[in-house]
């Protein structure tokens, strides 16, 4: 080991323990585990600057927080998963002397034997494990996929096929168009104004045709087809901007919210 | 404790119900007034179940009040009333309770406003630690579902323990009037089937509270027929496209050259592949979040099929990270099937494909670590990203990866297209895994989408011109074509 990470390692043990030291300190008196609470705060704010020092390089600390986080949460749904899914939600309705064994009430509709069928699913998945029959594990890959696919291909066709046409059915000339003279005499600037419906209602329709041409896969994007195609990937184009800026705003709020943790919680500073 | 909560919900409902009824609902009957200022009523009111729907909903037809258009000439619409009973009308405040016990016993719980809805029901639960929230959770749950199934009973218990509630408005002139509801029954519109519903119009005049009653219609039920022609759209639409896609399917079978034009990222595929091989370094499959019953997964167990055969011929490293146990045993089963239709059973490795955690961003921590310590030369991103594509896109970056992403997640297709070289946009992934395979299957299915966009584009120039100049000219068959694209949920 290098003499350098060495002496960053002990600085960073004595920072901690420094740390947990005064944030027990600070909490003497206002809650009645004020060690294990002090421990809790420094150990979140390393494991924060842990995996924030990823921005510098890979490091030990990182990979500490991240083995740890890892780890964590793979038992955690491991456990969420028997406890939540399995015993509160299937046993129940299986059987009562198994609901009675995992101390899970009853269901008030009582047994339902058509939850045996997960069950067997679910053991013939396991079948995997097994060299020699390994193959039957197969058998439940094929129905999950092909019941979800079976039925999201009705649900699609319904939400994003069927009413997306009907969705453009709009009024290009806005509501209630009662000619050009009373349209300038009457120009409304305001989001629900005729102007800016009928500007929306255009860009709707424009959008929806543009980018149906663009993915249009059978023909080569040429002439007037490569024309519709290139405003198309434009629309596209601003859309996924403006989404980008929506959701860099809302990355900042989460940074924001962990530099509050580091600066109230931690350090006491704000 | 359940007969307190209880007790507590219905306390809660009346006060919703109080505050509802007092911003919507006008008083039930007049007879405050000069008699010769009421209109005449409706005749002959009937209710029956509305016919080749789902259920859930109940047509009612009348004769027009003789002071509608005639007479008196007063009447200026109907009101249709359905009595509820007060069951009915304390499940969306049981709801409530439930909402705010779920949000407290969360993570992301804080304190609520002072004077909200939240916090008059947090005022009651304030004082009660975690188990106990949590056994009244779990009460409130059960307290609900049985409500549910108490429904029939209660509108069977007529007229006893309930109120009269406005469902629907009509015009003067109107002679039919629908009560629809919603199958859901999380919905506060659930509407039970096989209930005994109750029903009665008021002939009201331009002053709100003039107002003449029906006699009362019912008992009358709601239930679901075979055939929902509200949903013909969607038979059509399904058989349209069944008989384009087996047609295509066939076409291609009998060797027909069927042209699809390339796609930048797929093409940069087997590059990117030969790219790993000649570095000598791995190549990074990330399948994202989706689950096995998602498209965008599904697409993207077709391209890892593709790019496991190409790394088995060329005996390049594959690893791909697995977010979710079903995923990653279907993956296993491509990458398995690719190496040996490469002819290289003996190179493939169970451990090709391996979980992670089903965490986001333990997942997310785990890949970037793999990127930054195995370098690997490729990484390709296809199937179901959220917040964590930016993260893995940029870390791939640093790590000078060639990077290749397809995803039909719209808010996460900008993070791919800044962080990474070559980007699927939306559909481009579904296309991509008929370009790559040049099955008749697929391609043949591509064949018959871009054929329905195709109608797309017709229809939706021809219902804009039906819609634009139908209604303004009272077309009533354009109107007709133009419904049968609104489809009934």
């Amino acid at each position: 080991m290098r003499k350098v990470t060495i002496i960053v390692m002990a600085a960073v043990i004595v920072l901690f323990l420094a740390s947990w030291i005064l944030k027990a300190g600070a909490f003497q008196g206002e809650h009645d585990h004020y060690i294990i609470r002090g421990f809790l705060v420094t150990f979140a704010a390393f494991l924060t600057l842990a995996v924030m020092s990823f921005l510098y390089q890979d490091n030990p600390y990182y990979k500490f927080a991240e083995h740890l986080f890892v780890g964590v949460s793979a038992a955690f749904w491991m456990c969420m998963g028997f406890w939540t899914t399995i015993v509160q939600n299937l046993v129940p309705r299986l059987s009562t002397s198994l609901a009675d064994f995992f101390e899970v009430p009853q269901r008030a509709e009582g047994l339902n034997f058509f939850f045996y069928t997960p069950v067997i699913l679910g053991i013939l998945l396991l079948l995997r494990l097994s060299r020699k029959i390994g193959w039957i594990s197969r058998w439940p890959l094929a129905f999950i996929v092909g019941t979800t696919a079976g039925l999201n291909f009705i649900r699609y066709l319904r939400s994003d096929f069927i009413k997306q046409i009907s969705s453009t059915f709009v009024p290009l000339l806005g509501r209630d168009w009662e000619g050009i003279g009373a349209f300038f005499s009457n120009l409304d600037l305001s989001a629900t104004g005729q102007l800016v419906m009928m500007v929306s209602n255009w860009v709707i329709f424009l959008g929806v045709f543009c980018g149906l041409i663009y993915f249009y896969f059978s023909r080569e994007h040429k002439g007037v087809f490569g024309a519709g195609s290139r405003v198309g990937i434009w629309i596209l184009m601003i859309t996924f901007g403006a989404s980008f800026g929506y959701t860099v705003m809302g990355r900042i709020s989460l940074l924001v919210g962990r530099i509050t943790f580091l600066f109230r919680d931690w350090l006491e500073l704000i | 404790m359940k007969l307190k909560l209880l007790v507590l919900c219905l306390l809660l409902s009346c006060f919703s119900v109080a505050s509802a009824q007092e911003g919507t609902s006008p008083p039930e009957d007049t007879l405050l007034f000069d008699s010769t200022l009421l209109p005449a009523p409706v005749t002959n009111l009937v209710a029956f179940d509305t016919e080749n729907d789902h259920g859930h909903a109940i047509t009612l037809e009348w004769e027009i009040s003789v002071d509608d258009g005639a007479g008196k000439q007063s009447v200026a619409m109907y009101e249709v009333f359905r009595w509820v009973p007060d069951l009915m009308t304390a499940i969306p405040s049981f709801r409530d309770t439930l909402d705010y016990l779920k949000l407290r016993t969360s993570s992301s719980w804080s304190e609520p406003e002072p004077g909200s809805r939240t916090d008059s029901i947090h005022s009651v639960f304030a004082k009660l630690d975690m188990a106990q929230l949590e056994q009244k959770k779990e009460t409130l749950e059960r307290t609900i579902g049985q409500a549910i199934r108490d429904l029939p009973a209660a509108h069977a218990a007529y007229p006893e323990n309930g109120s009269w509630q406005q469902v629907a408005v009509a015009p003067s002139g109107s002679v039919t009037a629908e009560d629809v509801g919603t199958k859901e029954k999380d919905s506060p519109d659930y509407l039970p089937d096989y209930s005994d519903f109750y029903y009665r119009v008021n002939a009201v005049t331009a002053d709100p509270d003039i107002r003449t009653p029906s006699e009362i219609f019912g008992p009358v039920q709601s239930y679901g027929q075979w055939f929902n022609l509200g949903r013909l759209a969607v038979f059509v639409f399904v058989m349209i496209f069944g008989f384009l896609t087996i047609f295509f399917v066939s076409h291609a079978r009998r060797g027909a050259d069927l042209y699809v034009r390339p796609l930048a990222g797929i093409e940069a595929v087997d590059d990117a592949i030969g790219r790993a091989t000649e570095m000598g370094r791995p190549i990074l499959y990330v399948m994202g979040l989706g689950t096995a019953d998602q498209i965008a997964t599904i697409a993207s167990f077709t391209i890892l099929g593709r790019v496991a055969k190409r790394v088995a011929e060329y005996q390049t490293k594959l690893m791909v990270p697995a977010y979710e146990s079903v995923v990653m045993a279907v993956a296993q089963e491509v990458v398995k099937t690719a190496y040996y239709d490469a002819g290289r059973p003996d190179d493939y490795k169970e451990d090709i494909v391996f979980f992670v955690t089903s965490l986001q961003f333990a997942y997310v921590a785990a890949v970037n670590g793999l990127m930054l310590r195995e370098l690997p030369a490729t990484n390709v991103y296809m199937g179901k990203f959220f917040a964590e594509s930016l993260l893995l896109a940029e870390t791939g970056a640093v790590a000078g990866s060639i990077q290749i992403a397809g995803t039909d997640e719209i808010a996460q297709i900008p993070f791919f297209i800044v962080a990474c070289d070559y980007t699927l946009i939306g559909e481009e992934l579904y296309a991509a895994s008929a370009y790559l395979g040049r099955e008749p299957i697929l391609l043949g299915s591509l064949k018959a989408q871009d054929w329905a966009k195709a109608a797309v584009i017709i229809l939706v120039l021809a219902g804009l011109i039906l819609a634009n100049l139908g209604v303004g000219n009272d077309w009533a068959w354009a109107n007709n074509i133009v419904d049968f694209f609104r489809v009934v949920d």
